[in-house]
């Protein structure tokens, strides 16, 4: 498996299915561990921050986690190698930008990711493919126990696992689930998921983009709360309180949109839809903007013949690392000259869009 | 106690921002109306990484000097540093700054002071050795850096014996 491999193929968590796909693009969970007997990174020499990634690679790579587990060294791949994993959602972009030794074991399908030496020595992750948070859960849990068989983790009676920063301390687990909400954005009720997630205290941001202004309508809400509850119950009340209610808000006003404004969304859709068709550059914003309708008129069956893999598969493809990846594997040049100007990048993203929309 | 200036003019600041733009820690200060100029609104909803910036911001007011100054004494960091940064030195940090964390604990985790999830299955290091443990780390280190090979190997072998006696060990 190399990372050039990656660029030929979607993610299994971004396949289209699973419970509720119409709103939760995927579920995501994710534990933060120390080693007991080590300092958190910022106090570690970087000859100790190398004696961890060794020790954990070694620890990861043995423990027979899943299918067809790789390790990718990330302080040593290069820039675009890097931001291609973190566009995947394999490591989080300050892993990405770090300087210190650090790596990420990842599994074959890529639903499991285990990130050594970013905030904490250990984070690993388990994605699933819409709302399938016990699932994840329940495998997130099971690779804890096989870790704990080999290494000991930094643990308190009274604090719980220990974590460099003390907003994960306890049970180390913040669960999230990602969101396609555009019709709360059509309808101007976005506030009521916001809302909603306020009240929950929960942390709600766009995906791409800042604060709630998120490109292409893509939501991520998460637990803030790590200490004090155990992680059944974590996970329990945010599938049953949070996510449905925001769920119901976004199905209502599609709805609603079609019942008053079947006309107005439909000429949304399918302008986008012909944008995608014959733009000869789309930057990566108004890609977002346009996948996202296109994905929301084939939820509400106003378009045929583009499943919603395709398009899940094309706002990952079409992110820049990866269109520079792929322009590079078909012929392009490789290495520095891989930085495209943003001009050309936009070019080739167009194409490959318009091709992968048009092809029968 | 001394007020921040907004970084735009003198009027106290209120709104501080840490942004990291190429992995470079930039610190803003602004007053409310500077801040609205420059396009920042303080959003209702917090994203998680500022969250632990913000309680830590809102206690530096509250506080005492002689707290900043209270030092973990196995990895040296002090609470002010971490006040600073977010981030903690080593476990152990929980306990040295235990007066200081509480109430910051409680504020960002809903009142919860007490871990309640899952522990470890097997008994693993004790908690003392963990510390212990971490003790001789970081004299190892200070060793190291000191050219002082004999004492970092004797340390290496203490540390070598209380990872490996590990009697209390669940047989699992
Ligand atoms: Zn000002
Ligand atoms: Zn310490």
């Amino acid at each position: 498996m190399t990372l050039s491999d990656l660029t030929q193929r979607t993610s299994e968590w971004l396949r289209g299915v699973g419970p509720m796909h119409d709103v939760v693009i995927s579920s995501r969970v994710r534990l933060a561990r120390n080693l007991a007997g080590m300092p958190f990174l910022r106090k570690c020499t970087p000859p100790q921050q190398q004696e961890i990634t060794d020790r954990l690679r070694e620890v990861i790579l043995s423990a027979n986690l899943a299918e067809g587990v790789f390790y990718v060294d990330v302080a040593a791949a290069g820039t675009l190698d890097r931001a291609l994993l973190a566009e995947r959602h394999l490591i989080s972009r300050q892993h990405a930008d770090a300087k210190h030794p650090r790596g990420v074991v990842i599994s074959g399908d890529e639903t499991v990711s285990i990130m050594i030496n970013e905030e904490d020595h250990v984070r690993m992750q388990v994605l699933r493919s819409g709302m399938q948070m016990h699932d994840a859960f329940e495998k997130i849990n099971r690779i804890d126990d096989q870790l704990e068989q080999r290494v000991d983790f930094a643990f308190s009676d009274r604090y719980g696992y220990l974590t460099a920063c003390p907003t994960n301390v306890g049970t180390g687990l913040r669960v999230s689930v990602m969101l396609h909400l555009p019709a709360l954005r059509l309808t101007g009720e976005l506030d009521k998921a916001v809302h909603a997630a306020r009240d929950m205290r929960l942390a709600i941001r766009g995906l791409y983009g800042e604060g709630t202004d998120a490109k292409g309508d893509f939501f991520q809400i998460s637990n803030q709360i790590t200490l004090g509850r155990a992680e059944e119950d974590i996970v329990e009340e945010f599938l049953t309180q949070i996510v449905p209610e925001i769920l119901n808000y976004e199905r209502k006003a599609r709805e609603a949109l079609l019942k008053h404004n079947r006309v107005e969304i439909d000429d949304k859709i399918f302008r986008a839809l012909a944008l995608l068709r014959s733009a000869r550059r789309l930057a990566s914003e108004e890609m977002m903007a346009l996948l996202s309708l296109l994905r929301l008129g084939i939820n509400l069956q106003r378009i045929d013949g583009i499943d919603l893999k395709t398009v899940n598969e094309l706002f990952l493809l079409g992110q820049p690392a990866h269109v520079q990846k792929i322009h590079a594997l078909r012929g392009g040049q490789e290495g520095p000259a891989a930085t495209l100007p943003a001009d050309e990048r936009d070019e080739i993203r167009a194409e490959f869009l318009r091709r992968r929309l048009t092809e029968p | 106690m001394m007020k921040k200036k907004c970084d735009k003019c003198d009027k106290p600041a209120t709104i501080h921002l840490t942004e990291i733009i190429d992995g470079q820690k930039i610190e803003k200060h602004l007053c409310e109306d500077c801040a609205e100029a420059e396009g920042i609104t303080i959003k209702a909803n917090i994203p998680i990484s500022q969250l632990l910036e913000d309680f830590v911001l809102q206690t530096v007011g509250e506080e005492e000097v002689s707290t900043a100054a209270v030092t973990c004494d196995v990895c040296g960091m002090t609470f002010s540093e971490f006040r600073e940064h977010g981030q903690l030195g080593c476990p152990n940090d929980y306990e040295a700054f235990h007066e200081q964390l509480l109430p910051m604990l409680a504020r960002a985790q809903d009142g919860n002071t007490q871990h309640v999830g899952k522990a470890p299955r097997r008994a693993g290091v004790a908690q003392q050795k963990q510390i212990a443990i971490l003790r001789l780390r970081s004299r190892l280190k200070q060793a190291i850096s000191a050219e002082q090979y004999e004492r970092a190997a004797d340390l290496r072998d203490q540390i070598k014996r209380i990872e490996t006696a590990e009697p209390e060990r669940a047989s699992e």
